[in-house]
């Protein structure tokens, strides 16, 4: 009956499922406590990451819930489990936070400190990879926030040097004067937020 | 964490926009559009990817963002193309969930309250597995869902169907070694929205994905073979192309209906292509290894 399964563990080009919107009714579902939390507030070195969700009309989104998945403060990262009972110690990498309704979202983190460059390609800026899902978004976007320090880095950074410097600014945060970052998303219009596809074409 | 003991009632910072769920108030805005209407332009956007498709374009997999028919959608599609990136560090890798952050008991549904929830029993189950085949395991998997009468028990839900005090909706799992997952539910209810006048959307489960990578997140809709609702819903055709369409849909499976107790579906999901350089290891399902 299954169309899917595959016959072997040789490669086998599959078609990837479709996703769809996460609707209006996840508020009950997707949150968790301290799920914006990677860190209990006020650890040494903790930093607040927020922002505002935008509509093409320049309004707030009311019903958007985002998600982050970062290296530490070391650039390592983690592979520990916990992020949905958070033991309060460890750092996991990973936290959800649903916008309130003002639109805005909040986490608690640490800056990402820069990964292992990959051999043979250049070192890319530190950054937090982020995954957008909202009621009237058909499919989930993917998108990046750098940190605004380190302005070599940024301009080495394989991602955005080959973006042109209007959409560039997109994926980087202001620092806020308490040592947090503030970032917003646009999904749609003059300032949109640089979305990222990572298929490409596959043979 | 799910809260298996106190109120049914949600959170009081939930919110939702009321103009899009609530049936027993029609805006003036709805009120433009009749089913009719929007089944013409379903079928206007259906025919022009079929004359693509003749013309020699390459079949769609994924949901079109921009989507007139969901009115939800026309403000919040990017307008620019998504911009190609190659996935770096820290997107070649997925959290780590385990045991620690999931009972076992969470994939039961109908075990969370005092009473039995009211409807049709059914047991969902199926593998997800990554683009090349290879079972995904020890991720999580979540799901949320209407009740058996098309009620969600969200405050700004406003469909006047009765709320079950035996039925949350929510569950979540660990997959196993071989990419399975299993929950045991109840069949939900079709329920109205707000796009337009006399809106339903088909019944579903909304399920949460992670992969390997990060680039592998997807939060889909899983739906239930033969729903009359099918070609009405702009959600469901925002996926112009049939097969794709097909994908989200369960298929029943006597074998896995469990005799007087419980009717059986079967659903795998596919995630996208690993980017990642795959150990021995990995490749055979034991998670961990650096590559």
């Amino acid at each position: 009956m299954s169309k899917l399964t595959p016959t072997s563990l040789t490669p086998t080009v599959l078609t990837p499922t479709p996703g769809q919107t996460v609707g209006p009714f996840y508020g009950y579902a997707l949150p968790f406590t301290k799920d914006n939390e990677l860190l209990a507030p006020g650890t040494p070195g903790s930093i607040r990451l927020q922002g505002i969700v935008y509509d093409g009309a320049g309004d707030p989104i009311p019903d958007a819930i985002l998600e982050i998945w970062q290296p530490d403060a070391d650039g390592n990262i983690v592979q520990r489990t916990g992020s949905l009972v958070r033991d309060g110690y460890t750092f996991t990498g990973w936290g959800r936070a649903a916008v309130g309704n003002t639109g805005v979202y909040t986490f608690t983190t640490v800056n990402p400190g820069p990964t292992e460059p990959v051999p043979g390609k250049p070192g890319a800026a530190p950054f937090i990879a982020v995954a957008v899902f909202a009621r009237g978004l058909m499919n989930r976007l993917f998108t990046r926030v750098y940190l605004p320090e380190n302005e070599e880095a940024l301009a080495k950074d394989p991602l955005l040097s080959s973006l042109d410097p209007e959409r560039r600014k997109t994926l980087i945060a202001r620092r806020d004067h308490d040592g947090g970052l503030s970032w917003d998303i646009r999904l749609q219009g003059r300032d949109e937020t640089v979305f990222l596809d990572f298929e490409g074409i596959r043979a | 964490m799910l809260d298996q003991s106190t109120s049914v009632l949600p959170a009081e910072d939930e919110l939702v926009p009321a103009a899009e769920p609530r049936a027993a108030h029609v805006s003036s805005d709805a009120a433009a559009n009749t089913q009719e209407d929007l089944t013409a332009e379903i079928g206007s956007l259906s025919d022009a990817y079929a004359r693509a498709l003749r013309n020699g374009a390459a079949p769609e997999t994924q949901p079109r963002l921009d989507y007139a028919p969901y009115r939800s959608s026309i403000l919040r599609h990017p307008t620019k193309n998504l911009y190609h990136a190659d996935p770096e560090t820290i997107e070649l890798y997925s959290p780590a969930f385990g045991h620690q952050d999931v009972h076992a008991l969470e994939s039961d549904l109908t075990i969370q309250h005092n009473g039995e929830p009211i409807g049709e029993r059914i047991i969902v189950q199926g593998k997800v597995l990554d683009g090349d085949g290879r079972p995904v395991a020890g991720q999580l998997v979540e799901i949320w869902q209407a009740n058996a009468a098309g009620r969600y028990i969200h405050k700004r839900d406003q469909h006047p169907a009765p709320l079950d005090p035996n039925f949350t909706g929510v569950g979540r799992c660990i997959t196993g070694p071989d990419g399975s997952y299993r929950f045991t539910t109840i069949k939900p209810g079709a329920y109205p929205w707000k796009n337009h006048l006399n809106a339903w959307r088909p019944a579903h489960i909304h399920f949460s994905m992670f992969g390997t990578e990060f680039t592998q997140r997807i939060v889909t809709q899983m739906y239930f073979p033969g729903d009359q609702l099918f070609p009405l819903d702009p959600i469901y055709q925002s996926i112009v192309d049939q097969d794709a369409r097909d994908r989200l849909v369960a298929t029943y499976n006597h074998e896995q209906t469990s005799p007087e107790w419980a009717l059986g579906y079967n659903w795998d999901i596919i995630l996208s292509g690993s980017k990642r350089t795959w150990t021995e290891n990995e490749a055979f399902g034991n998670a961990g290894d650096e590559e």
